[in-house]
């Protein structure tokens, strides 16, 4: 993708909003949205591209309910999701035919803006904002005053371990990181086969979060230019962290989500999982024959006084400039994430932690996942952590720095190596490659 | 997938030469080093053939529990899952990855046959341009052209539409090149001379002379497109958002990608893609006869 013009923040409106929200300049309060002048007239049709299993049957509750009312009909086509379909869209955007919504993680939401690929709807969502915690709402407005999407669902990070190998082998719940630690050092002095946990570099998200919860921001704005703070003080205490768990041996240093990995959860030689609350959902798949064995608690934190997590994964609905009718998209996006009926039916049809603040314990999240029917207050536990969920920041590359992450970090996993050499790297790959791209980055 | 396919490809394509076990022996002793080299490569080959049909008996609780070899119990509810899924989606993207390969590989063995002939035959100006344009477009990967052919499709409004996946696939540089090679090969001009003698049209002479002498070369461009086109991801990737139009590949692929918090339908995954080297297994053991018509069943002495 040559891009060859210098770009600043975002490009074109969206920079505009930027300079508006960060007070440099008293004009342009224009800038945005295009489309929305049109009224609905008439029958309008719109496509939304979403991976979200289910989702057919929760657009078909719009399509009968207040879409046949508005006379916006919405189909849902099925995609893969990840880090292909933002490809997808920008080429479709490229060649003006982007859906008129998509589904959309957190943070690629900064890359497909500076792309001019979604639209501003501030106007159309209405008091959508009131239903969603600050710290996730801000990530749909990058934090200038337009909106770009509606979230959807959210990962707030939690510990996961083994309720009867903890009693087993006389291990406390760890509440601090430093806890984590001792804690891994006693298992693994009674009992040297088994691990806490592993360090897995095949997923930038987790990293990520675990960042985050100590206060990283990894892209930040600084007057019309990007900082990139991927190796800062907070992102270089917690890859020490790791790292020194990992050379010294107290835990493992396998990836996840790998047949060994699986059985070593099932099988309990791994007996504790930093992961998000989506994880009874992979446990279900991964360690079947640990069903109730499990429970869920704070992830530990860097000093007692905190109470702070990560969030890992997540994702929201976006309406792009391709859109005829954004007004009527927005009007769906704000319908899906928020109504009662549609949350139920996306939590009930397709296994969503709802990002509405209001969904999180009603309905379908009364009782706890059913392979955690031992802890059953796992959902109000679950909705109080997600309150603690730090601000993320984002930036345009965010896929650059993941996939140097899973280069870097992997392999200094595998050679039990430096962390912070590895998180260096991460940090000047990024820098670079923004640079490339055309964006000023200050150092 | 690919390399499944690949890989059967290869095992299928080993069992051609069988012809030679007409004759007696000419050596008794078998040569060690070559047969120890090709019965490596073919259990390297043939291993993840063996997991993908092994791994799909197995149910989602001992996909990853029991010994890997050992078959599981899980067949039939797999089978039925697979079925169930989506009011039988599955069956739908089987149903057009056989339409965009069978039809692809058709339009396709029909142009490059003209197209060969004509290369092969004819003597015109710029022939010799022509191939060798041809030849950098063999060099070209396919991957490449694929988002400046959704960018024209676009223009033309035929994104997202069978069509978008077929047309692109029609021309094939290299079955073009293999066409010309054999019909060089199997086509002589001797015979094309004799048929003008005899006042054949030259559409004649194509259709019942030149045509049936290439058939075996046909054959192989007709596999190798029907390959290429079953086991092509990139172009109805970005061509395609409609989930009904999807062929195979790209169906399996959205079962894998569900969102990091949904977990991946491993059983289904590997069900599908067992049930979707079966068509390709099936059409190598069907059509490898027509190679035994060799080089040498030619209508000239020399």
């Amino acid at each position: 993708m040559p891009i060859t013009k210098r770009r600043r923040l975002f490009s074109k409106s969206a920079a505009t909003t930027v300079a508006v929200a960060l007070g440099a300049t008293a004009l342009a309060a224009c800038g945005s949205s295009d489309g929305d002048s049109e009224a609905d007239s008439g029958p309008v049709s719109l496509t939304y591209w979403t991976w979200t299993p289910g989702m057919d049957k929760v657009v078909d509750l719009w399509n009968k309910g207040p879409g046949k009312k508005d006379q916006i009909t919405v189909t849902a086509k099925k995609q893969a999701g990840g880090d292909t379909l933002v490809t997808k869209i920008l080429t479709a955007h490229k060649a003006g035919k982007a859906p008129d919504l998509v589904q959309a993680e957190y943070q690629v939401l900064p890359t497909l803006v500076s792309n001019d690929v979604l639209a501003d709807i501030s106007k159309d969502v209405g008091d959508a904002k009131s239903k969603f915690a600050d710290g996730v709402w801000q990530q749909t407005t990058l934090g200038t005053d337009a909106v770009y999407a509606v979230p959807q669902d959210i990962g707030p990070m939690m510990f996961y371990y083994r309720e009867d190998l903890f009693k087993q082998y006389g291990l406390k719940v760890p509440t601090t990181w430093e806890e984590f630690a001792e804690t891994a050092r006693a298992l693994k002095k009674k009992a040297p086969d088994k691990d806490l946990t592993t360090f897995s570099a095949n997923d930038s998200g987790l990293f990520a979060g675990l960042a985050q919860q100590a206060g990283a921001k990894w892209w930040t704005t600084e007057g019309d230019k990007w900082k990139v703070g991927i190796n800062d003080a907070a992102s270089q205490k917690v890859a020490k962290f790791w790292g020194d768990l990992v050379k010294e041996g107290a835990i493992d240093n396998q990836p996840m989500y790998t047949p060994p990995w699986n059985k070593a959860l099932n099988t309990g030689k791994q007996i504790a999982w930093v992961s998000a609350v989506w994880a009874p959902g992979t446990l279900t798949t991964a360690a079947p024959e640990t069903k109730g064995k499990w429970a869920m608690a704070p992830l530990p934190q860097w000093s007692e006084s905190e109470n702070v997590t990560g969030s890992w994964g997540g994702s929201s609905t976006a309406v792009t400039t391709d859109s005829k009718h954004q007004a009527a998209a927005a009007k769906f996006a704000a319908w899906l994430n928020t109504d009662d009926a549609a949350l139920q039916a996306l939590a009930k049809e397709s296994g969503i932690y709802p990002a509405a603040t209001n969904a999180q314990t009603s309905g379908a999240f009364a009782n706890p996942p059913e392979f955690f029917s031992n802890q059953p207050d796992f959902y109000t536990k679950a909705a109080e952590i997600a309150k603690t969920t730090a601000p993320s920041a984002w930036g345009p590359n965010v896929n650059v720095a993941y996939t140097t992450f899973k280069d870097a970090f992997g392999s200094a996993a595998k050679n039990k190596s430096d962390f912070v050499t590895a998180l260096n790297t991460m940090q000047d790959d990024t820098v670079a490659d923004l640079e490339k791209q055309g964006f000023e980055v200050s150092e | 997938m690919s390399s499944l396919a690949v890989g059967k490809a290869d095992t299928a394509a080993g069992t051609t030469p069988g012809t030679a076990q007409d004759r007696p022996p000419l050596r008794r002793r078998i040569a060690l080093v070559p047969t120890i080299t090709l019965l490596l490569g073919a259990v390297y080959c043939l291993l993840p053939v063996a997991w993908v049909v092994i791994a799909a008996t197995k149910s989602g609780s001992e996909l990853f529990s029991t010994f890997t070899f050992l078959p599981g119990s899980g067949f039939a509810d797999n089978f039925s899952d697979l079925s169930a899924y989506r009011d039988g989606v599955y069956w739908q993207w089987m149903g057009n990855s056989a339409l965009y390969a069978v039809l692809g590989a058709l339009l396709s063995t029909c142009v490059s046959a003209f197209s060969g002939y004509a290369l092969a035959i004819y003597r015109f100006r710029g022939r010799e341009t022509m191939f060798n344009v041809l030849l950098a477009g063999v060099l070209m990967p396919p991957i490449i052209l694929a988002i400046p052919q959704y960018l024209l499709l676009a223009k033309a409004d035929l994104t997202d539409s069978y069509l978008s996946v077929l047309l692109p696939q029609i021309l094939s540089p290299y079955g073009v090149y293999l066409s010309r090679i054999y019909a060089a090969a199997a086509v002589p001009a001797d015979v094309v001379e004799a048929g003008r003698m005899d006042g054949a049209s030259e559409w004649r002479i194509f259709t019942r002379v030149a045509l049936p002498m290439m058939v075996p070369g046909m054959v192989t461009v007709f596999l190798f497109q029907f390959v290429a086109i079953w086991n092509n991801f990139l172009l109805p990737y970005i061509m395609l958002s409609d989930d009904e139009k999807f062929p195979i590949t790209l169906g399996l692929y959205t079962l894998l990608e569900q969102g990091a918090n949904t977990p991946a339908l491993y059983t289904l995954v590997i069900t599908g893609a067992f049930l979707a080297v079966i068509p390709l297994v099936a059409l190598f053991l069907v059509i490898q006869r027509f190679w035994s018509l060799d080089l040498l069943s030619g209508a000239v002495k020399s």
